[in-house]
């Protein structure tokens, strides 16, 4: 009934074979990003390798409106984070921590912004501003953004601190502590871990974001819209320098969350003993 | 008390609040409603108000002849974005559910770094990655070299411009979307359903297939959600890598979006284009019979 061995081991050899090139597909592109920032291009657009350069490295900011692009998109995703996150936050407490007619319609709600196209929630918010003379720029770009991420703020926010103990908040108050200092000094330390993943979620959606955004930009242009404006004329390697630069920054903070994470739960668990 | 109909936390002493306790059990029913209102109120005016300003501009200067207009004008268009969005999630599926299989059950102490490789690629933003997979199937690229000498491409024969192109790159781009929720929901498989399975003779085949692979259908529907969905919409990959034979749904918008005239017509396309998916969405979950998603 079973097969033989040896089919069996080709068949796991093969899995594994599988799962392996598609994460060398996976990782293609990225290592052609990082390997291309070092390439000297023959002429006006680094798609074809010529031969290893540090130019690119050597003067970062040789186009002022990309790396002006680049400052703009960081703004932004500041912006976008800090606003986010406390409105999805709030949204996520309140779906965990109460119980409360239409919290399924309300949940229907968040998960609706993700089943659709980012074309079309880029272009519906367009023809809002359209209709109510609004001129695009920073403020619209934030309010698209922030739209698209409340719904992945309260989600993550939600899944993270679902199951805690929030008699602690209820320890504390019965301690006299004040609402103020109880979120303060209980609840926010709780949800933290939720909150700062959900924030550096948002932070990445932000700078990754190029449909919605481009939609409801008007003149202004982040770092993927300024790609985008460029791609007729030149693809410099500056582009592949920021983008590596920011690959690099990007995994060392995940490293270091991954170290602070890993620091506090032994922490908690030395004051659990 | 009333309190226990209201199952707001934050309760203070009542020694504190002298004589108000029904200041406060008055306030615990909106406590929740207080918190959801300014994300809510957001959603509200900058997402659900502005469906319905699409809908009425789609209307505008002919009413619903803008849709058969905008369906007869387009309509190889239409079906070419629908093709390509179903083939790349087909082909996420193919690459995606094995990946996740084999970080989920075979990862070991090793799953967390898989998994931080298969998320890897948002490190590096969308426009970017889609750039390195046109430097990647360029003339004489890597890929093109290496099917020349297979003799599966002709002398001259290039990949930039074809459908081929833009439906890898769509693959690639939202592949990890396709990853993340099997892999959820494969994690979260008992195995000792496959120890059961196994003491009554079952082949590891018909184990997969009666157990690994139905439990594992939710992570299914909603990575195909998450492929499809960005799939169909996407303008970048076949502005990027493709030519005027692979125009999606998406190019038209993002061709014709800043001229005024145009926009009854973006507009019935675009809430076309949702209308499709939200279908779509629907009769797939019924075929799924993953109800509780849909």
């Amino acid at each position: 009934m079973n097969p033989p061995n040896w089919l069996r081991a080709i068949g796991r050899i093969s899995l594994w074979v599988w799962a392996v090139l598609g994460l060398l597909f996976l990782f293609a592109p990225i290592f052609v990003t990082v390997v291309y920032s070092f390439n000297e291009p023959n002429g006006k657009y680094n798609y074809v390798w010529n031969k290893f350069s540090l130019a690119g490295w050597s003067d970062p900011f040789k186009y002022p409106e990309l790396t002006d692009a680049l400052i703009f998109s960081l703004k932004i995703a500041v912006t976008v984070t800090i606003i986010a996150t406390i409105l999805g936050t709030l949204i996520g407490l309140a779906m965990v921590k109460y119980k409360f007619r239409a919290k399924g319609f309300i949940g229907a709600i968040l998960i609706l912004p993700l089943t659709m196209p980012e074309v079309v929630l880029g272009f519906s918010l367009l023809t809002l501003f359209v209709a109510v003379n609004w001129s695009r720029g920073f403020v619209t770009i934030i309010i698209a953004q922030v739209m698209f991420s409340v719904s992945y703020v309260a989600t993550t926010v939600r899944a993270r601190i679902r199951g805690f103990d929030w008699r602690l908040e209820e320890a504390s108050l019965d301690l006299g502590a004040s609402p103020f200092r109880t979120f303060y000094k209980v609840t926010l330390p709780l949800i933290a871990p939720g909150v700062v993943a959900a924030a550096m979620l948002t932070f990445a959606l932000s700078l990754d974001d190029f449909i919605i955004t481009y939609l409801n930009s008007g003149l202004e242009n982040t770092f993927p819209i300024q790609i985008w404006n460029m791609k007729r004329s030149k693809i410099p390697v500056q582009i592949n320098v920021f983008s590596t630069a920011l690959l690099v920054i990007s995994i060392a903070l995940a490293l270091l969350l991954v170290v602070v994470n890993n620091r506090r739960s032994r922490k908690l668990a030395g004051l659990a003993a | 008390m009333t309190a226990a109909a209201a199952p707001s936390r934050f309760r203070r002493p009542r020694r504190d609040r002298g004589g108000d306790d029904t200041g406060v059990s008055a306030r615990r029913w909106f406590t929740p409603w207080l918190l959801i209102a300014p994300g809510g109120l957001w959603l509200l005016i900058f997402f659900i108000i502005p469906l319905f300003s699409l809908g009425r501009l789609s209307l505008e200067n002919g009413g619903l002849s803008n849709y058969s207009t905008v369906i007869s004008d387009n309509s190889t268009v239409i079906i070419r974005t629908f093709v390509y969005a179903t083939v790349s999630t087909i082909a996420a599926i193919i690459i995606g559910y094995p990946l996740a299989y084999v970080i989920a059950t075979k990862g070991g102490k090793y799953k967390n770094l898989l998994l931080a490789l298969v998320v890897l690629p948002f490190f590096v933003t969308y426009l970017v990655r889609t750039l390195s997979w046109k430097i990647l199937l360029f003339d004489g690229g890597p890929v093109v070299s290496i099917l020349h000498s297979l003799g599966i491409l002709g002398e001259n024969q290039g990949i930039l411009g074809s459908p081929f192109a833009v439906v890898a790159a769509l693959t690639y781009n939202f592949l990890p979307f396709m990853v993340l929720p099997i892999y959820v929901s494969l994690e979260k498989l008992d195995r000792r359903l496959l120890d059961a399975a196994a003491d009554l003779y079952s082949s590891p085949a018909r184990a997969f297939r009666k157990i690994t692979l139905p439990l594992s259908l939710p992570g299914l529907f909603a990575g195909t959600l998450l492929t499809f969905i960005p799939a169909a919409g996407d303008f970048v990959n076949s502005e990027l890598l493709g030519s005027e034979r692979t125009v999606m749904i998406g190019n038209i918008i993002e061709k014709n979006f800043g001229k005024e005239f145009f926009r009854p017509e973006l507009s019935a396309l675009s809430f076309m284009l949702m209308a499709i998916i939200l279908i779509g969405v629907i009769i797939y979950a019924r075929l799924l019979g993953t109800e509780e998603i849909a």
